[in-house]
């Protein structure tokens, strides 16, 4: 008589639990890698959202024109060559009456930004028309007042330890109670360069730096990856030369970018003297760093291609390239461009190979070119992470913020173009 | 014995002059030898079978026919194969006219993942056989309409040729292969996939395209072969063993290998 029973209760109960146990450890994996997902964007929107609005002071300004264009000739030069600051020291006397000697006089200018001088310059420069005119004009603050603003600067502790002086804070109270004092959106961060001051520090000159070496690295490694994948995998016959060339293919795929970093240095900053800290050398050297994985995937996907297509071709009497260019590149192509996306997306994020060749210099001026000196965003990261002005702490994170921004919209773009262009079969 | 040739149909197929002839073809994969030493002359219009157990290498012989052995690195393949009295493998020979003059059709239907209209269209397309936009859609509709497809998909050429159902991918195929206008066609198991009805409608395609066409098709079905072709030819580890007309291959084979194999004792 042969056992017939279906039940074995006891090997049945460990083997749920077992399941039950794996799915739950599972689980848990993701809520632990989750939390600290959260926990790093929290901490950096926290941090990062003040720098996205920047105290203002409002000033009654009159832009005289035996201040500012003696002779009313409204010639470019004389304007740019005028100096602003008169202007703004009589506004604040006739605000601040009291401050009489030259140390308040000095103090209450303090309030403002150093760089205001240059905000009315371009005022009078975009709109000469304003000479001989008196309006409110609001300029930046200083940064110290822009934290005392923004709660965070604690007006309780000694105020031998604060930049901010009792005297400053109560004419800040003052201002305030006159409704001359606002916060309003930061358009300073995305249209200035660096700067000494945080609140006048922009990232353009940074993005732009990124953009260009993202440029030059897209024009060298898309077509360079595309032709080495397409001849390796459809043309190659195996042999030890294309063994030799696959297995270095993947070391250089695994080699430390700041290895590539000293590379560039070494051949085209002290080789060919190609001019240092320039997106054209940045996008060089972090070309090179993305065509190992733009040739592997590029690689993986043509040989997802199934063989039946290409014989399909073949059997007609298509030739080799013929084969090549009109069905198995198209069908590979939006995993191509995919994976071109996903290098360019590592390739913005990298900061080390950009220190080698002389990105990380403290530059002010936006690049309008591939060969005008530049920072990149991550650099610019480094860069203010390592100032030691407060005003900075919460640039640094809006910066971060920014760069994160990037990164999630070209990932959104790969995703788009995979879905969009993907034909099946 | 390598090769064996019923004498009688020998002198049978001299009478007609045969349109492709296989000498002494040899085909290694590496070191190892999938074809040995097989001679086969195959006769104009009329359809061919190659049958045999798995592994046997009829397939691998049927793509020396139009070289698409070449797409294989470890093949080569040895001995003389004539299309029309030219040696097909010689360095002169351009495989692009080769495979224009022979096509072929696979044994899983593989469209292009392009519409209904362009699968057919491409083949003319990359020979230059139409000057015009009407010509060309002449072509592809005369090429539906002989693999009998046309009145199933008049209405939605723009369709991906991906929609279709098994067969009537297969039957695309076969259009997608006469509107280069060959001579001969190569099937390699058209029917492999294909429930019992689509395999009867391509079966009775064929047997009208026969006036048109040369065929030579590779069949596991013994069924299938002793239906639909004139000639059979019987393949056992890489050699020829039996090679006549089906009629009598299937009713009083010579050899006993292949009585054993068709009445199913080998396979």
């Amino acid at each position: 008589m042969p056992d017939l029973n279906l039940i074995t209760s006891d090997q049945l109960k460990k083997r749920h639990a077992k399941e039950a146990r794996f799915q739950w450890y599972g689980r848990i994996a993701i809520m632990i890698s989750l939390s600290f997902l959260v926990f790093m964007f929290v901490a950096i929107f926290y941090r990062g959202a003040g720098a996205f609005q920047q105290t203002k002071i409002g000033l009654d300004i009159d832009f005289s024109e035996a201040l500012i264009d003696p002779q009313g000739t409204r010639d470019a030069e004389v304007i740019a060559g005028a100096n602003f600051k008169p202007l703004i020291t009589k506004s604040l006397a006739q605000v601040f009456p009291e401050a009489a000697n030259r140390a308040d006089k000095r103090a209450v200018y303090k309030l403002i930004s150093s760089g205001s001088v240059f905000e009315l310059g371009n005022m009078v420069k975009d709109n000469p028309n304003l000479i001989g005119t008196s309006r409110r004009v609001w300029l930046t603050a200083t940064s110290e007042v822009d934290l005392f603003m923004k709660g965070k600067i604690d007006a309780d502790i000694d105020e031998a330890l604060r930049r901010l002086k009792d005297s400053d804070i109560a004419r800040i109270e003052m201002l305030k109670d006159s409704g001359l004092i606002k916060r309003k959106f930061n358009t300073a961060l995305f249209t200035n360069g660096d700067s000494r001051e945080p609140e006048m520090a922009g990232i353009l000159g940074a993005a732009l730096g990124s953009f260009f070496s993202l440029l030059i690295c897209f024009l060298i490694s898309f077509p360079l990856g595309i032709l080495t994948a397409v001849y390796l995998e459809e043309y190659a016959k195996k042999s030890r030369i294309t063994d030799f060339i696959e297995v270095n293919i993947n070391n250089l795929a695994a080699v430390p970018s700041i290895v590539f970093g000293l590379l560039g240095l070494s051949i085209f900053l002290n080789f060919f003297h190609l001019p240092r800290s320039t997106p054209l050398v940045g996008g060089m050297v972090l070309a090179l760093m993305t065509l190992p994985t733009i040739i592997i995937a590029s690689r993986s996907i043509l040989r997802s291609v199934p063989k039946s297509i290409r014989d399909a071709a073949l059997g007609l009497g298509a030739s080799k390239t013929q084969t090549t260019f009109h069905h198995v590149v198209p069908l590979a192509l939006p995993g191509m461009l995919t994976g071109t996306i996903l290098g360019m997306a590592r390739a913005l994020g990298e900061t080390a190979p950009l220190l080698m060749i002389g990105m990380v210099a403290f530059i002010v001026d936006i690049p309008k070119g591939v060969t005008d000196v530049a920072t990149s965003l991550p650099v610019q990261i480094f860069l203010w992470a390592d100032s030691p002005e407060k005003g900075f702490v919460e640039r640094t994170s809006a910066a971060i913020i920014v760069l994160l921004i990037f990164l999630v919209l070209m990932n959104l773009l790969a995703v788009y173009l995979r879905r969009k262009l993907e034909r099946r079969w | 014995m390598a090769g064996v040739i019923d004498m009688q149909n020998e002198t049978e197929l001299a009478v007609k002059q045969p349109i492709m002839t296989a000498k002494n073809v040899d085909v290694f994969y590496g070191k190892k030898q999938a074809i040995d030493n097989v001679s086969l002359d195959i006769p104009e219009n009329e359809i061919t079978s190659l049958i045999g157990p798995s592994g046997c290498g009829k397939s691998t012989f049927l793509r020396c026919f139009n070289r698409m052995n070449d797409t294989i690195d470890s093949c080569k393949v040895s001995g003389k194969i004539e299309f029309a009295g030219q040696d097909i493998y010689s360095p002169k020979v351009d495989v692009v006219a080769l495979r224009a003059r022979i096509g072929m059709v696979f044994q899983k239907a593989n469209p292009f993942p392009k519409s209904i209209f362009e699968n057919v269209a491409y083949g003319p397309r990359i020979h230059d056989l139409s000057s015009s936009k009407d010509e060309l859609e002449h072509i592809v509709i005369t090429s539906l309409k002989r693999a009998g497809l046309y009145d199933e998909v008049s209405d939605r050429l723009d369709d991906p040729g991906t929609s279709l159902s098994g067969g009537q991918q297969q039957r695309l195929c076969i259009a997608r292969a006469i509107a280069v206008d060959p001579q001969i066609i190569l099937m390699d198991e058209p029917c492999s996939a294909l429930d019992p009805i689509a395999t009867a409608i391509i079966e009775e395609l064929m047997e009208s395209m026969k006036r048109d066409y040369t065929i030579v098709i590779v069949t596991h079905s013994m069924a299938q072969a002793a239906r639909i072709s004139q000639k059979t030819a019987f393949f056992h580890l890489g050699k020829v063993i039996e090679y006549g007309e089906t009629d009598k291959m299937f009713t009083s084979p010579d050899n006993e290998l292949t009585q054993n194999y068709i009445s199913g004792r080998i396979g």
